[in-house]
């Protein structure tokens, strides 16, 4: 097995992985980066629709795009670029990875490594939904997947399941290629997604959202045939009597994202509502040669957030590789009221600045977020499509740095 | 008079707007808490445009489709038949990132480029 040693060894080519490549390469550390598939650009590669860019780069970008223009910094940078090549195991002794591409076993021994591998769809098994188990039941992304990437329609008249931003990019995805989309079914009383894509994807076309509605029933042998709709009271409860068929030979399934942790999980820990590692401002785990970004940490709204997370990382790393990363005691930022993800985890005292980055759980008005009671911020409204971010720095900061732990709540009106 | 009610979407605020038309002219616009919020019903109520995102066709190559964009927004009830042309365009691999598909698409002043390279 051929042994590689380099500085900075990036896991995934999406936005934060070719980010975190670039910025590390940039700092002087070589770097190499591994993707599993043939080609980089992530899940970018299927958003083809336009809306990314406007942060990094001040004009609206289709997802293809704004993965052509970070490859071209990849490509400046000097990093190199491994595709094909997946993961197998990390040895944390060393550390080591094993990795298997078409060339055969490859091992690395990295000073430092960036996980930014991404999050994963929840699959329809995991929502218990009673009825047969046909085909024609897809989650977003792979029905996203088939048709913009490979050209293939996944069936004739859908009904989505959930009104996340995916979701609502799917249902006018598919209607402008010929579906009919029945309706979009929202187990809560409130859109999942951002209001623009609520209108652009839903309301353009006259495309039905059932709100407080959830699919009680799935029917078929082989094909789906149609599912039963059901409305939902305040604790998700079906009603009984409100029942009604859909017929429909595709069910989309936008459900929710899971960041991908499987080959670290026993390595580090993870926070239990973000789902991924815990990490400091500069994006390093609690296993200091291990950094983390983008979706795998937490699961972020937009790319420009997860490539500037993924810089943050690789720029990171590449100090820790010199022996140049300053390290303070970490002090935990700890989830008070109304806060649900959060990033980062904790502070370490040592950084210039950090951002930080917080979902609420239910649309509120007029709130202020609270940030150990050093720094308060009113949002006039406050969406659970819409991470609020909040930079920290200066004063602020070294005050917030010399606490033993940081609350952080979002308090009503 | 007729009265339209819309939602906008420049901010999260997502104010309700209503815009009171007089055939295509606007008589007044309320809801809207800024004055983005009367320039997007100002458009909107009027002539709403879009980005229209699909697919052509690739002959020849490895990709059986190539994602396209229009380079500027065009009137939303014009798409119907914007998908309809464009399901009897078709382009040769292997194409750059970039490439007019189609200028001067439907008469609309845009032009419909490629998104990704295919090949």
């Amino acid at each position: 097995m051929r042994t590689y040693t380099v500085d900075v060894l990036v896991v995934g080519g999406g936005a934060a992985g070719m980010a975190a490549a670039a910025a590390a390469a940039r700092e002087g550390a070589r770097t190499v980066l591994l993707e599993r598939g043939e080609r980089l650009g992530g899940v970018l590669e299927q958003c083809i629709h336009p809306g990314f860019g406007l942060h990094r780069y001040r004009e609206e970008l289709t997802g293809p795009e704004f993965a052509h223009r970070m490859r071209q910094e990849l490509d400046d940078s000097g990093a190199e670029v491994f595709t094909g090549a997946t993961v197998l195991e990390i040895l944390p002794d060393g550390p080591a990875v094993k990795v298997v591409s078409p060339k055969g076993l490859k091992k690395f021994r990295p000073r430092a490594v960036v996980w930014a591998v991404g999050a994963r769809e929840r699959p329809f098994g995991a929502l218990r939904i009673p009825g047969t188990r046909p085909s024609g039941v897809f989650t977003a992304g792979l029905a996203q997947r088939l048709l913009d990437l490979e050209g293939l329609l996944p069936g004739r008249r859908a009904v989505i399941l959930g009104s996340g931003d995916i979701g609502l990019i799917m249902a006018r995805r598919l209607h402008l290629e010929g579906v009919e989309v029945r309706a979009v079914l929202e187990i809560q009383p409130f859109p999942g997604g951002l209001t623009r894509n609520v209108v652009q994807c839903l309301r353009d076309f006259g495309i039905p959202l059932l709100l407080s509605h959830t699919v009680a029933e799935v029917h078929g042998r082989e094909r789906l045939e149609g599912i039963t709709a059901v409305r939902v009271d305040e604790h998700r409860h079906p009603i009984p009597g409100t029942e009604r068929r859909i017929e429909a030979d595709t069910l989309i399934l936008s459900v929710g994202l899971i960041p991908e942790v499987r080959l670290i999980e026993d390595t580090v820990p993870l926070d239990p509502v973000n789902r991924g590692p815990r990490v400091n401002g500069r994006l390093q785990t609690e296993v200091p040669w291990l950094f983390a970004a983008g979706n795998c940490v937490a699961v972020f709204d937009l790319v420009d957030t997860v490539a500037e997370l993924g810089e943050r990382a690789g720029a990171s790393a590449a100090r820790y590789a010199r022996g140049d990363l300053p390290s303070g005691k970490p002090v935990p930022l700890v989830r008070g009221e109304n806060v649900v993800s959060l990033v980062p985890s904790c502070l370490d005292g040592t950084a210039e600045s950090a951002r930080m980055y917080l979902r609420v759980p239910r649309p509120m008005e007029g709130v202020t977020v609270d940030v150990g009671g050093v720094v308060r911020r009113r949002v006039p409204v406050a969406r659970p499509a819409e991470m609020i971010e909040i930079p920290l720095d200066g004063d602020a900061l070294s005050e917030l740095s010399q606490k033993e732990r940081i609350v952080v709540e979002v308090k009503p009106k | 008079m007729t009265e339209k009610k819309l939602v906008c979407v420049s901010c999260p605020m997502g104010c309700e707007l209503t815009v009171v038309l007089e055939g295509k002219k606007i008589v007044s616009v309320s809801g809207n808490r800024c004055p983005r919020g009367e320039e997007y019903a100002r458009s909107e109520a009027v002539e709403p445009r879009r980005v229209l995102m699909t697919l052509v066709r690739v002959e020849g190559g490895r990709d059986r489709v190539v994602s396209v964009k229009t380079d500027r927004p065009i009137p939303l009830r014009l798409f119907p038949e914007a998908m309809a042309r464009v399901r009897e365009l078709s382009v040769r691999a292997p194409v750059t990132i970039g490439t007019v598909i189609e200028e001067n698409f439907l008469s609309t002043g845009a032009n419909l480029v490629t998104t990704r390279p295919a090949r």
